[in-house]
């Protein structure tokens, strides 16, 4: 089915016309659109894994009448359009989940302008997944950037804005370095469509003529991708940004905005670069220190905070540090390890920030450990949910968690040099991770049943259920994590051939 | 190792507009005024754009716009690094209006343009 | 009984628990079912810190010594990495290509085709206008998104809307309003100046677009000019006599019409390019106004768009409205 192939620009190019028009209408209309988008987003990408699983081959699309190094393209195989597919589920559920929040945190005459960010959101997320071109990937960073700014911004006390400022000073010095990385690459090489570049730079280094530059570049790319995504020294930004913003704009940050550079990241390394150019270069050994120290200090920091929402996001940045130790082991299973723990991640993370509201919202708003005493007990479904999503990032099996760890251990012992660092910070990294989570789990179901009654007292509100939606968002998200952990080896097996096929 | 020569001869736009990006990535990264960071962030675009601009010319071509009915390729100058400098402006002037209007909201809401001292009124309002 | 519990709490072991769940239950161990009339140990001490007031010197740089001395360290390494990263963009300059050349790699077969089959392929006369909404025209379409959401997010910050209950945002719509009794109203030089220059520059900037594709120019340059007059025009006459031609429906229209038909064009245009089926837009002589295909149309809608969003922005950070 040859028409199968328009489908990957129809989902770019109608989520960007939802945005457009959504900008006039009303709040109710925009969120319906928003809605109906992600759901047909979601049914062509599914369409288009069937489509390319059944090729076999990625499959190159010219946006514009002329071919490589002329003209525009995007190109997918296996492992984007399964990509896409996984993020606009957990678009779609981020959005359902925070819904009734968006009501009240949002000002009346201003909801429709946040269905806008999202549905800009979601087509520079698929846009940064299916480029084949630098400079396209480099405009669509910048359109990702800007509406996770407005996402962190729209709820309007002041914390949103400094939160916002402090966010917007941080991408834009990653910005800066991947623009003029880019520039560079096209001083170099000339050329700024993937495939050519990747021709052009295999000749330099046989040449030898330019290569310092090409080391140079490696560094700028990396270093400016690894700023965006909140690689460790980088991170100050993340606790207030995830814990301020509103439920559903949190989900969406911490889940799928530093993943679509990651992924931008991981396909310049294969599909322009070259991953033995890149080995031999040695800034996989850098990503893979900050990764290591990542995973410790993110998780000591969250063991002092007292806010549940701030210590979730301390974990996210102890879990980036996962995905860019992954990475930086520099081996085909380190990449598989990484790219699952990314969907891992997102998968739990917004399962995290959804149920989270669902327990501070009975709890009369606080969101420190004593005011969430006995929270589960008063809205059962997000006390589950929130279980679920911390045992997860502990690791217990059956859950996506285990899996993701495993997999960091068996790519750990395929390289002697690594092994020992790895495996050493995995084990106190999921020590720490228990202290945390494990905690908040046991507070907010500790106290006896009847007690409910009789706390309510001084925490003001009653039993109460959360919103359904928010209920149907917190039980996909867990059955997407029971999938993922139980049925890992299918999307392992197409994780590596989509990464086969991602060069 | 390092041949000045070599920079301010046959690479003098290149080198200057290094210098430039560094003044401007410093300036965005050090300096606590928030003004004073917008300037640095528009310092920095603007020597991207100088570096690409300066990719494009080779000595003795003209401006590629069909004069006199030429089409030899040889006669003009590269003309990609000026589409690529023309997207770039956009975004440029797009980041730096939503940089000032957040500028604006919060000296509205702390009555000083001075980011270490705007965290430190936000930390206390948030402990309180 | 409870003096083996005081024991028990000010242990290790009892310090451990508390610290795990973050202080001692006060209905633990009660027998009645409401609150304990006695002030815990928590309140005493929560209002002896209150009394203290240390809440503004613990984050004052100048007397918190942990705080300053995690302030140089984090100063320092940034001006490191600021120094290292200048340094290697410096010593790498003197490897790259030199200037100028015409066998530097990037003038390589891309431009050749852009220069020497740009005028069939596309029809334009101007290549770089060619290239960027015929060759190219993906990134262009990203970029006007990134203009349209930047729009977007500056009217969330600013824009001021009725419901309005933020009392900060009251007050300062209250003070601008006020503060424009200062304004210069009905200045005669710049009165004078702008009937001139206004018509000038709107034609300016009309020309400008309409012959992107035969001159230097095209949407972005020609959308300034536009903005560019109608700051100039609102400054001079106020905003009763802009609000005639101008308001927020025809900002929404404009710019909502112009992105739609760019949207729809570019999707055709991509469509039809990638089944590798025939476009049945015309190319027309090149040199004449009507030629090119559909780059007449997006320079058209670029222009608006730009000119509207040079006016809003101008209109939002002043007065907040349109």
């Amino acid at each position: 089915m040859d028409f199968l192939r328009n489908l990957p620009f129809f989902s770019i190019m109608l989520a960007m016309f939802t945005g457009i028009i959504s900008s006039a209408v009303n709040g109710r209309t925009a969120r319906r659109l928003t809605l109906t988008m992600v759901t047909a987003v979601l049914v062509m990408s599914a369409l288009t894994l069937s489509y390319t699983e059944q090729i076999g081959e990625s499959v190159t699309y010219l946006m514009g009448h002329f071919p490589a190094p002329w003209g525009n393209e995007i190109r997918f195989g296996t492992l984007e359009a399964f990509l896409a597919l996984y993020f606009s589920i957990i678009m779609l559920l981020s959005v359902l989940g925070g819904w009734s929040h968006v009501i009240t945190d949002i000002e009346a005459g201003k909801e429709n302008l946040f269905y806008v960010l999202i549905d800009m959101m979601m087509s520079s997320l698929l846009a940064m997944i299916y480029t084949n071109d630098l400079f396209t990937g480099y405009v669509f960073v910048e359109i990702n950037t800007i509406a996770a700014c407005g996402m962190i911004m729209i709820r309007q006390n002041g914390h949103g804005i400094v939160a916002a400022i402090r966010y917007m000073v941080m991408s834009l010095i990653g910005s800066g370095l991947f623009l003029i990385g880019i520039s560079l690459l096209y001083d170099v090489t000339g050329h700024l469509l993937m495939v050519p570049a990747h021709n052009a730079i295999e000749q330099i280094v046989t040449d030898g003529i330019y290569y310092t530059p090409l080391l140079v570049i490696i560094v700028l790319i990396s270093v400016g991708m690894a700023i965006k995504s909140g690689l460790y020294p980088f991170h100050s930004w993340i606790p207030e940004t995830y814990g301020y913003a509103t439920p559903t704009a949190s989900a969406i940050l911490s889940s799928l905005v530093s993943k679509g550079y990651i992924i931008l990241l991981i396909k310049i390394f294969y599909r322009v670069i070259g991953f033995n150019i890149v080995i031999s270069s040695h800034v996989l050994n850098a990503l893979f220190a900050f990764g290591v120290i990542a995973m410790i200090m993110g998780s000591l920091h969250a063991i002092m905070q007292t806010d549940c929402r701030k210590m979730i996001a301390f974990s996210s940045v102890a879990q980036i540090g996962y995905i860019y130790m992954g990475i930086g082991l520099g081996t085909k299973a380190g990449m598989v390890a990484a790219v699952f723990h990314l969907l891992t991640h997102a998968a739990t993370k917004s399962l995290l920030f959804i149920s989270a509201v669902g327990l501070y919202e009975v709890s009369d708003g606080r969101t420190d450990y004593l005011g969430l005493r006995n929270a589960a007990y008063r809205n059962r479904v997000a006390g589950i949910a929130f279980s679920v999503g911390a045992l997860s990032m502990v690791g217990f099996p059956m859950l996506s968690g285990f899996i993701s760890k495993y997999l960091f251990a068996t790519a750990a012992l395929e390289k002697p040099h690594k092994m020992l660092i790895t495996l050493v910070a995995l084990i106190i990294s999921t020590v720490l991770n228990a202290i945390y989570f494990l905690r908040q789990v046991v507070t907010i179901y500790s106290g006896r049943p009847g007690e409910a009654a009789s706390t309510s007292h001084f925490i003001k509100e009653a039993i109460a259920e959360s919103t359904f939606s928010n209920r149907f968002a917190s039980i996909a998200l867990i059955l997407l994590n029971l999938f993922l952990g139980l049925f890992s080896e299918a999307v392992i097996d197409l994780i590596s051939r989509g990464l086969n096929l991602f060069a | 190792m390092l041949d000045i020569e070599v920079l301010f001869t046959s690479h003098l736009e290149e080198t200057v507009a290094m210098i430039l990006f560094g003044i401007g990535f410093s300036l965005l990264l050090l300096n606590r005024n928030l003004i004073k960071k917008i300037m640095g962030l528009n310092i920095m675009d603007t020597a991207v754009y100088l570096f690409l601009t300066a990719k494009g010319y080779i000595y003795g071509r003209m401006v590629p716009i069909l004069t006199d009915g030429i089409t030899d390729p040889n006669a003009y100058t590269n003309p990609i690094p000026d589409g690529l400098v023309l997207t770039g402006i956009v975004v440029s002037v797009s980041v730096s209006a939503l940089l000032l209007s957040l500028t604006i909201r919060l000296y509205d809401r702390y009555h000083t343009l001075d980011l270490d001292k705007i965290i430190m009124e936000w930390r206390k309002e948030e402990d309180a | 009984m409870s003096r083996i519990r005081d024991n028990y709490k000010t242990s290790p072991a009892g310090r451990f628990e508390a610290w795990y769940k973050d202080g001692y239950d006060p209905m633990d161990d009660c027998m009645d079912i409401h609150k304990p009339a006695e002030v815990s140990e928590e309140n005493d001490v929560a209002d002896v810190i209150a009394g203290l007031d240390l809440g503004d010197t613990v984050y004052d740089r100048t007397t918190n010594k942990a705080l300053r001395i995690s302030g140089h360290i984090y100063k320092i390494l940034s001006v490191v990495l600021c120094v290292v990263m200048i340094g290697a963009l410096i010593w790498m300059v003197q490897y790259l290509p030199p200037f100028g050349q015409p066998d530097n790699p990037v003038n390589n077969e891309v431009s050749e085709r852009y220069i020497g089959s740009g005028i069939q392929e596309t029809g334009a006369v101007n290549f770089v206008t060619g290239m960027i909404l015929d060759y190219r025209a993906f990134d262009t379409f990203g970029e006007s998104c990134v203009l349209f959401i930047a729009t977007i997010c500056v009217q969330i910050l600013l824009r001021y809307d009725e419901a309005e209950k933020d009392p900060a945002n009251v007050r300062r719509r209250q003070k601008a309003a006020t503060d424009r009794i200062y304004e210069p109203k009905n200045d005669i030089i710049l009165q004078k100046v702008s009937v001139i220059l206004v018509p000038l520059l709107f034609i300016f900037g009309i020309y400008i677009i309409l012959n992107g594709h035969l001159s230097p120019g095209g949407g972005f340059s020609g959308g300034a000019v536009i903005g560019a007059g109608l700051i100039l025009y609102l400054c001079s006459f106020g905003y009763a006599k802009t609000e005639r031609f101008f308001t927020v429906r025809t900002f929404r229209i404009i710019s909502l019409a112009a992105l739609i038909t760019y949207c729809l064009a570019k999707s055709y245009s991509f469509y039809t390019g990638a089944n590798h089926l025939e476009s049945h837009i015309p190319l027309g002589t090149p040199g004449a106004i009507l030629s090119s295909g559909l780059i007449l149309v997006l320079n058209i809608c670029v222009g608006s768009v730009v000119a509207c969003t040079m006016y809003a922005f101008y209109t939002l950070f002043r007065k907040g409205d349109f």
